[in-house]
């Protein structure tokens, strides 16, 4: 009798955020749908408590079955039989349940059956999810490839597949290849035109593919011969229906076991084009790794809950020298950092969903009828704030995850390294969260023009910085206010060097340096609405005050033209 | 296969499961007020397998029928998130301290209107853990009943097939229609509520409980029908009176006694590796050994 959004209220106190009136006002257009559809909502409250609800299912789902089912999921692993997927037992048995509960199309359209819901929501039920099993969020999370058929397909795709999503059945996105992991420019697997009967087909190999056998499949492949880089791909959605794809195996992972793996050999498989021919790269896998990397960002919250918990249950049961080990300095502090990294990744996980949410609800209304210019306006500025946050809360998400976790193994001691305690299986998964969808390394690449256009430092000073604060906690502020400006301070001097390659050097130093003053920024605004972020506040910003100060002692005592040592053979 | 209709008769139980200090009063009755209400666990089984029927065969609906207060609606409410069509509430003072005789008395004379091919109902209730009455409500209707069923396995126009728990395994049984079904808590657990119907059916409400309710919620029932949950007095009913409730219950309270178990709980393993390796497992965690 679990439920693992009903036992964490601090997942509903975030629906409890100002912008969340305008997001859901926008989603459901005032309320309009409220006359046609008898699941609508006729005002923000309405609204919030079907959020709510459904988010309770989701935590009691996760709690009695998902979570009980982990540790067979992870042993079990799914297989191929006759170049098909067979999930695991409990997986399976999770994925039934889930689509009982109809818990699929949870941000799509009304009108093809989905919930409407906005993606902070969504996110939510990924989240609670994620805590209870990881491997089960890569395969149920892929329900936001629709979001991307909502946002790109024709309207005649969209009512063929998207009420599919919504019945529950499962989607993948096949990206990567042997040789085209980061780099998808190197995509090579084949799209030709066939003109006697007007179709598509796809031929090669996939590799590393999330529930590569799902019911339908977004496919990047190249549809212009000739060409060998991003400007000659595209984007095919391919129905597993057709059955012209075969799993040749599935990979032995470190973690998020349950979870398969494929890779795909496509021999003649008949595909649908998306949107626009050329613009598979450019446009729509952007917008689809933007929507994975907060669907990452989630599992990574999700996991880090998951081993917090594990952490400071197991210090407060083991006794040694006559008292539980949370009483020990050592084991409370990392105890101590763990939730503050934990509130703090939370915290922008959710302002992160909110700017994608404000963003995309202009998109489609911008699709329906013109925008006027404030609305044109409001859209860019959430449209860029959502662009330099999803890099930015996937980085951190995924780090604290892995640190979160690798603490709370520690706290376990020998136990922790033996299979019989969850805490092991939390790290292995934990483990992939900072690789795909991009590495943390490739995540800085995308945050730090964020850095160098001084598009944080604004909207920190602008926004953050001005927000009301009780006069008590003038100092957390007075502290923020310093590591912003060693954030600018740290930049001009970075900058003033005018060489890429010494800025791509520092890279990860400046995106994190503004990732703690944002971080310690959001806990320490939460905390003049619920007393309990205020200790986080001050633990995260003591921790970021440290780290930035490492981090800036370091930028200026470089001397620029020594990043010659650094270079490696 | 022509289409059925199903009632399935639940109650509204405290929660029994966890009690805590305060679950007995001093005089040894429940503390109703200390305990969380819920759907009887056994109801829900018996839910679950008729929703399987609406499942299985096109157009048969299910309709919960439960008799309590007004706060009782709550359990039609959860029926209807987990795919139920709607429910009868039978509320009246009338019925007041019935026992299991009056109950299923009560239950048999709503049941007279509805005129339903299969009744489906749990084994028993928590609270009372009487099993009575589902098979009054049988005899009193004059219907076939069988008792601890796990799953129905078939139904045609005239019969039903169900698979019975018993002590040492199972038997398979075949029944005329119309009949009445005890369900065993072995059977399989109820769906979980439906995202779209908790967001259709959340503001379902019972007559009783629109008392003193905003022009709005009424204005909402007005314009959607399917949000009425039917309430029943003992006026909507044919009986005899002098049957219902404190009047038409023989049970008469003796002695209520607590009683403490003796025996300390005894696990019973059987052979097997994995039962031996669970329990390994089990005494590891809890630090009783390693």
């Amino acid at each position: 009798m679990a439920n693992f959004y009903t036992d964490n209220q601090d997942i509903k106190f975030q629906l409890g955020h100002p912008l969340m009136k305008k997001i859901v006002a926008l989603k459901e257009r005032d309320y309009a749908e409220a006359l046609q559809y008898d699941n609508a909502p006729r005002n923000f409250e309405d609204a919030v408590d079907n959020y709510d609800r459904v988010l309770e299912i989701v935590g009691e789902i996760s709690g009695d079955v998902v979570d009980p089912n982990a540790e067979g999921v992870d042993a079990e692993g799914p297989e191929v039989i006759d170049g098909h997927v067979r999930y695991a037992s409990g997986t399976q048995q999770n994925i039934d349940i889930i689509n009982q509960a109809g818990l699929n199309g949870i941000s799509l359209p009304r009108k093809y059956n989905g919930l409407n819901f906005p993606i902070t929501p969504f996110i939510m039920a990924a989240e609670v999810v994620a805590r209870a099993d990881a491997s089960l969020q890569n395969i149920w999370g892929l329900q936001d490839c629709a979001e991307t058929i909502n946002e790109f397909a024709s309207e005649e795709q969209k009512a063929k597949y998207l009420p599919r999503v919504c019945a529950g059945e499962t989607c993948a996105m096949a990206l990567t290849e042997p040789d085209a992991g980061s780099d998808l420019q190197a995509v090579q697997l084949k799209a030709t035109y066939n003109e006697a009967d007007g179709k598509w087909y796809l031929n090669g190999v996939k590799r590393f593919i999330t529930n590569g056998d799902g019911n339908i499949s977004l496919v990047l492949a190249r549809s212009e011969e000739g060409t060998s880089d991003g400007r000659g791909l595209s984007m095919f959605i391919y129905d597993r229906a057709s059955d012209a794809v075969k799993v040749r195996r599935i990979e032995n992972k470190l973690g998020i076991k349950g979870s398969p793996t494929c890779e795909l050999v496509f021999r003649n498989a008949p595909a649908e084009l998306v949107g626009e021919r050329k613009m598979g790269l450019i446009k729509y896998v952007m917008a689809l790794m933007n929507a994975a990397r907060l669907g990452i960002g989630a599992q990574s919250v999700g996991i880090a809950e998951a081993a917090y918990r594990q952490g400071l249950k197991y210090a407060q049961e083991r006794l040694q020298f006559g008292k539980p080990i949370i009483e020990f300095p050592a084991v409370y502090e990392m105890l101590a950092n763990m939730e503050a990294k934990l509130h703090g990744i939370r915290a922008i996980l959710y302002e992160t969903s909110r700017f994608v949410d404000m963003y995309k609800a202009y998109y489609h209304l911008s699709k329906e009828r013109a925008l006027d210019k404030a609305e044109r306006d409001e859209m860019k500025y959430y449209q860029r704030l959502a662009d330099i946050y999803t890099p930015m809360q996937k980085l951190f998400a995924s780090e604290y995850a892995n640190e979160i976790s690798y603490d709370a193994l520690q706290i376990h001691g020998g136990s922790g390294f033996m299979k019989d305690y969850p805490i092991q299986r939390y790290v292995r998964d934990a483990r992939i969260t900072n690789i795909y969808e991009g590495t943390s390394q490739l995540q800085v690449v995308a945050a730090i023009r964020g850095v160098t256009t001084g598009q944080y430092a604004k909207y920190i000073r602008d926004v953050y910085e001005k927000a009301e604060i009780a006069p008590e906690h003038e100092c957390l502020r007075d502290a923020l206010k310093k590591m912003t400006d060693k954030l600018e301070a740290a930049t001009a001097k970075v900058m003033a060097a005018d060489n890429v390659e010494y800025t791509d050097f520092h890279a990860r130093r400046l995106v994190e340096t503004a990732g703690y003053t944002i971080i310690g920024y959001l806990l320490l605004i939460d905390a003049q609405k619920c007393d309990k972020f205020l200790k986080s506040a001050e633990i995260f910003i003591k921790y970021g005050e440290s780290k930035v100060a490492a981090h800036c002692a370091f930028i200026d005592s470089f001397d620029p033209s020594r990043l010659g040592i650094y270079r490696q053979a | 296969m022509k289409k059925l209709k199903i009632v399935v008769l639940a109650k509204q139980v405290p929660d029994t499961r966890n009690v805590g200090k305060d679950a007995m009063k001093a005089d040894g009755t429940v503390n109703r007020a200390a305990l969380p209400a819920i759907f009887n666990p056994e109801d829900l089984n018996a839910l679950e397998q008729a929703l399987r029927l609406k499942d299985k065969i096109e157009g048969t609906t299910v309709h919960i029928l439960t008799m309590g207060p007004g706060r009782a609606a709550e359990i039609i409410r959860e029926a209807e998130y987990r795919g139920a069509d709607g429910g009868y509430l039978l509320s009246d003072r009338a019925f007041a301290g019935s026992d299991t005789l009056a109950t299923s008395y009560a239950l048999a004379c709503a049941l007279r209107n509805l005129n339903a091919d299969i009744i489906v109902c749990g084994r028993q209730a928590i609270d009372g853990d009487t099993a009575q009455v589902g098979p009054q409500v049988a005899e009193k209707l004059g219907l076939p009943q069988v008792t601890y069923v796990e799953e129905i396995t078939d139904v045609t126009e005239d019969k039903i097939t169900v698979k019975r728990r018993l002590e040492r395994g199972f038997e398979v049984v075949e029944c005329p229609v119309p009949c009445v079904l005890t369900v065993n808590g072995s059977a399989a657990p109820c769906r979980p509520r439906n995202a779209r119907f908790v967001t259709r059916y959340k503001y379902a409400r019972a007559a009783q409980e629109l008392q003193g309710a905003d022009e709005d919620s009424l204005k909402l029932i007005e314009e959607r029908p399917y949000l009425k949950i039917n309430e029943w007095s003992v006026n909507d009913i044919t009986c005899n009176p002098e049957d219902l409730g404190l009047s038409g219950s023989p049970t008469k309270v003796k002695n209520i006694e607590n009683v403490v178990f003796q025996a300390k709980e005894a696990k019973i393993l059987d052979s097997s590796d994995e039962a031996i390796d669970a329990m390994m497992k089990e005494l590891i965690v809890n630090h009783t050994i390693g």
